[in-house]
């Protein structure tokens, strides 16, 4: 084949693959699925959105994010509160405050009556905590096994803050009952359909995301950061700077996913948020690929996926195949399934060789 | 060259997601489907589809098993007695997973996809909480076994286990008629033990009882040393215990440690049942609980219960209220159907009312209005087989209350 051929097939085809999982979420799959599973495709579509990110954060930065149920969180209870507040109509408070507490709102629920500002914090809040948080991280150059504890203690301590505060959150029922997305009415399938549709839009638009970064000069220094760090310092950069866009953009993701995880799942509560729901995450990148542009995705929209058809087919011993399945992917591809062609490639030439 | 040919390239890329994007919206708008809480449940053959979920996996899956266990031996008893108005009972189980979204998943999931008649189910309140809007929407039935924080009525749902007007305000009646001046709470951090000790403290300030402490714990948490601590100090009359799970075990052995015993400040429990007490790790004779259900009643029923349970799952196998509430809702169900002579859930809905069952407890009889059921209050006192001897008992079936309306104290937006 011509090489100048080869090299423009090559080159495009991430962009083919990203199309034609376009094609697949948002053409195949609404004409294909009943309501109710097309309803579960967009929460593993959740996952997917914030499982993106740690592929950036983990695979192509090499930090073991454990704790992005943080950020999932901080998003989704930012929805989720105004969504609340939606229900509870212009002037009324959650009904969890009167049943439960002594019947007023605390201050910082206000403003998330506003659509607007609710938007605008689910992109923010994520961004600001990951900062601070990054910035005190990386600066002091904690890296590998303790980065990994410490993101992962994150975790343990945002879900015990949202149990223990039960007329601030919700505690540990979460927050539910929502009624509208935005003025629409969240019980009419149509609406559902939509809800779904930007949930899907949002992960197409989050890989071509991580691809431009892929392909940038950033992309390049963030590699070459995982791989060797000392030396990207000698060359006059600051990893800490690296890695900080990196998981800022991680955490802005698994934001989103959050948010829109609220009105699908109907409910956000602690323990989809917490270390359990992160390692979930993690399981599904690492199932995919974490350095492979769509591995993370398609992993954590195989995770979903499989929790949902193995407890349904085996529900008293689901839990057991699940586990199966992460300890032989990664015993026998520690780069993920995503990596399956390559390795076989590799096995030929050695065994032609 | 190159650089334009990739701007080219990402444009295209964002335009074709754009347009994708737009026509799924454009589509979604204009189909048409059914409207939601249309029902698909076809009861036309000889057997009838019910959803049972409960948790088999996750931190409460010890607790739930036990339902889903008794829930079957319901399931036998009637198929082999003729089922539902002439129709066989098809099980679809379905793991919960100790996880209120995956319980909402899994509610739909029987309700739209397996098309089932009626669920049975639920465990924790949030596990609850998350099925109401699901199970709401979509117009189905719930019947849900445990006792709970009350404060709730739904159309959808029937709550077989009791509410607060039938154990929490009963225990306090009966820690008034034992003498008692003094009262310490200690809970786990949710909804139900906050609940029941705002409840606990209003009625303590109508019956002259001073609450001297008021400590919590999360859910999944075993440390209550510090917590016991207060308790030793504050020589209370009673402990009144609303921790729900596995921290109990903690609790119990921070209390012995700690020099406590039933003979100093005896505990009132309202979630350790005769499963759980030999679980404590320590011996827990002497101690009370409130239910209304124990293996102990003398009633017929509850020895045909108990025969039919232990011959199924083995003769070392307690009984307790919530697998009596449940093995109760089912026969409820079987009930209301009957009267009604349909499946339909607004026909059942207007035939509930007045349906009693002689179930192992006693007689139960169902409030039509919120959808709970008239039951008897008992107080246990653990004995050295671990199981419960009736000491105290509201003689009557107490009838539902559970926003408390008939109970002038309550005020429901104090602190």
């Amino acid at each position: 084949m011509n090489p100048r051929l080869t090299a423009l097939v090559r080159g495009a085809a991430p962009l083919i693959a990203i199309a034609a999982l376009a094609v697949l979420l948002l053409v195949v799959a609404p004409a294909t699925l009943s309501s109710f599973r097309l309803n579960n495709l967009g929460k593993y579509i959740c996952w997917a959105i914030a499982a993106v990110g740690i592929g950036l954060a983990w695979g192509r930065g090499g930090m073991l994010v454990m704790g992005q149920g943080v950020f999932f969180g901080l998003g989704g209870y930012a929805m989720a509160m105004h969504l609340k507040l939606e229900a509870a109509g212009p002037e009324g408070i959650p009904d969890f405050m009167t049943l439960y507490g002594n019947g007023t709102m605390p201050g910082f629920w206000e403003p998330f009556r506003s659509g607007a500002f609710t938007l605008v914090a689910i992109l923010v809040l994520p961004a600001v905590a990951a900062t601070i948080l990054g910035w005190a991280i990386f600066k002091r150059r904690v890296k590998g096994a303790y980065f990994a504890i410490l993101t992962q203690a994150l975790a343990v301590v945002f879900a015990t803050l949202l149990i223990a505060t039960i007329q601030e959150t919700g505690g540990f029922n979460g927050l539910n009952q929502f009624t509208s997305f935005f003025g629409y009415n969240l019980y009419d399938p149509v609406n559902k359909r939509m809800v779904y549709s930007i949930a899907a839009g949002l992960l197409i638009a989050c890989l071509l995301v991580v691809w431009q970064l892929y392909r940038s000069r950033f992309g390049e220094l963030l590699v070459a950061t995982r791989d060797a760090e000392e030396r990207v310092r000698f060359l006059g950069h600051d990893p800490a700077n690296i890695k900080l866009v990196a998981f800022v953009v991680a955490a802005m993701m698994a934001s989103v996913g959050g948010a829109m995880f609220a009105p699908i799942a109907g409910i956000i509560s602690p323990s989809d948020v917490d270390a359990t729901a992160s390692i979930f995450l993690i399981a599904g990148v690492a199932l995919g690929g974490r350095a492979l542009l769509l591995g993370p995705a398609l992993g954590a929209l195989t995770v979903g996926y499989g929790r949902t058809t193995l407890s349904e087919t085996f529900p008293t011993q689901w839990t057991y195949f699940l586990g199966l399945l992460f300890v032989v992917v990664i015993l026998l591809l520690p780069r993920g399934v995503g990596d399956l062609p390559r390795t076989l490639r590799s096995a030929l030439k050695r065994s032609t060789a | 060259m190159l650089k334009s040919r990739t701007r080219l390239a990402t444009g295209t890329a964002f335009a074709l997601a754009g347009a994708l994007f737009l026509s799924a919206c454009g589509g979604a708008k204009s189909g048409e489907e059914g409207a939601a809480g249309e029902s698909c449940v076809d009861t036309s053959g000889d057997t009838v589809k019910l959803g049972f979920l409960n948790s088999t996996s996750g931190a409460m899956s010890i607790s739930e098993q036990t339902v889903r266990d008794s829930l079957s031996l319901a399931m036998k008893e009637i198929n082999a007695d003729g089922g539902i108005m002439g129709k066989q009972i098809e099980a679809v189980v379905e793991d919960g997973a100790s996880d209120p979204a995956i319980f909402a998943e899994k509610i739909e999931k029987l309700l739209t996809g397996d098309c089932v008649a009626a669920v049975f189910g639920g465990w924790t309140s949030a596990s609850r909480k998350a099925m109401l809007p699901v199970v709401e929407a979509n117009n189905g039935l719930l019947f849900y076994p445990v006792q709970y924080e009350g404060l709730e009525a739904s159309e959808n749902i029937y709550y077989t286990g009791a509410t607060t007007n039938q154990q929490i305000i009963p225990a306090m009646d009966f820690l008034a008629s034992e003498g008692t001046k003094t009262l310490f709470l200690a809970g786990s951090d949710y909804v139900f033990p906050r609940t029941a000790n705002k409840i606990i403290k209003q009625y303590a300030a109508e019956l002259g009882i001073e609450i001297v402490g008021e400590e919590y714990v999360p859910l999944d948490d075993d440390d209550w040393t510090t917590q016991v601590a207060k308790i030793v100090k504050a020589k209370p009359d009673f402990v009144f215990n609303t921790i729900n799970g596995s921290s109990n075990v903690g609790f119990i052995k921070a209390y012995y440690e700690q020099g406590l015993g039933a003979d100093t400040s005896p505990i009132i429990s309202v979630s350790i049942a005769e499963e759980e007490a030999p679980a404590m790790g320590h011996s827990v004779t002497g101690q009370y609980a409130a239910w209304n259900y124990f293996q102990s009643v003398d009633t017929p029923t509850n020895a045909a219960f108990i025969k039919a349970f232990q011959d199924e799952y083995g003769a070392s196998r307690p009984t307790s209220d919530p697998m009596e509430a449940a093995y109760t809702s089912l026969y409820l169900y079987k009930a209301i159907v009957e009267k009604a002579e349909s499946f339909d859930v607004d026909d059942v809905n207007a035939a509930s009312d007045g349906v009693s069952f002689d179930a192992p407890e006693g007689t139960v009889t169902i409030d039509g209005e919120n959808h709970h059921i008239a039951k008897t209050a008992l107080i246990g006192k653990i004995n050295d087989d671990n199981q419960f001897d009736v000491v105290w008992s509201s003689e009557t079936p107490i009838e539902p209350d559970p926003f408390l309306e008939g109970y002038s104290w309550w005020d429901p937006t104090a602190e």
